[in-house]
């Protein structure tokens, strides 16, 4: 029974995953693109060695392409974050599936996005020595996982203070030692800044805005999406859930 | 009010957690699965490489770059 209902929710939280994408991909070609078009003419205008022939053309890179990558990682997010829901649901404190469902997404938005790129944020095309990609993706996914790891170490922290120390105090103090400890891996990671000497400022602030709109989009949409499918199947409306719930 | 869980209040009721249990062999292998998929929108054909060639990474060329990953 219980294992049904992780299974309804993970294919749910996909589903939730896939709608979401959706959204993000067209947010992504219509406020994206123009700052990825600027900075390929840059790399084109001052690169030696560019010219070649093109494997996939602009225009499927900016639709199809664009909307595979997105939707795919929609769907592996929706699946992640529905699992991380099915672990909190009842642990976090007094929520509904609804609020736990937004409240994951925006955790979710947070620990695995904005926080990281805090340190590593978005480059566009141009940005970013080919030389130093191994160690740039290396020290990404670290920050990720170390702003996962501090994020979840954090929450535990909160549930064990809050008995003593009430709900309020106990969340400031998790909060303030999260800060405190992302703070310490930012200082002590090496910088992965490395942006070619030139390129507009106006174009790297685009680009990353609209990054950051992407998976704002993407992580907003599940939560709200993921939060009414969940609810369907934790709290059905009395009418029809009347007779498992008196079975139960 | 030890059975709360026998009235059906949806609104404010706090819901039963999930047994360990039940979710750990989904998040195990869906969450490795999740993952796989990560990398090869992420990572495949740029830092490390499990298909030969340019042609997954040219495909989700402007995802990996606007979903934040390094590119190139």
């Amino acid at each position: 029974m219980n294992s049904v209902t992780v299974r309804t929710l993970l294919v749910r939280g996909m589903l939730a995953g896939v709608a979401a994408g959706l959204l993000a991909f067209v947010f992504a070609y219509l406020v994206g693109e123009g700052p990825v078009d600027a900075a390929i003419a840059f790399e084109e205008a001052n690169s030696h060695e560019h010219g070649g022939e093109e494997l996939v053309s602009r225009s499927l890179q900016s639709t199809a392409g664009l909307a595979t990558g997105v939707l795919v990682f929609g769907v592996a997010i929706g699946g992640i974050a529905a699992l991380a829901f099915c672990f909190a649901l009842g642990r976090i404190g007094r929520f509904g599936a609804r609020a736990t469902a937004a409240l994951t997404g925006l955790v979710g938005f947070l620990l695995v996005y904005l926080v990281p790129i805090v340190k590593y944020p978005a480059n566009p095309p141009a940005v970013g020595n080919p030389d130093t990609l191994d160690k740039r993706t290396i020290l990404f996914v670290l920050m990720i996982a170390l702003s996962v790891l501090l994020g979840i170490g954090a929450i535990l922290l909160g549930r064990r203070l809050a008995p003593a120390w009430g709900n309020w105090n106990a969340s400031i103090a998790a909060g303030g030692a999260f800060v405190a400890a992302v703070a310490v891996a930012m200082v002590v990671l090496p910088s992965g800044e490395n942006t070619p000497k030139g390129f507009p400022a106006t174009d790297l602030w685009e680009f990353r805005l609209a990054s950051i709109g992407v998976q704002a989009v993407l992580w907003a949409a599940f939560g709200l999406l993921f939060g009414y499918l969940a609810e369907r199947v934790l709290e059905p409306k009395p009418a029809r859930g009347r007779v498992s719930t008196l079975a139960a | 009010m030890a059975q709360s869980t026998a009235a059906p209040t949806p609104t404010t009721q706090t819901l039963t957690p999930l047994p360990l249990r039940a979710i750990a062999p989904w998040a195990v292998f869906f969450g490795v699965l999740m993952l796989v998929l990560l990398y090869f929108v992420g990572a495949e054909q740029g830092a490390t490489a499990l298909v030969s060639g340019e042609g997954v990474h040219e495909w989700v060329h402007d995802a990996r770059h606007l979903l934040g990953f390094p590119c190139h």
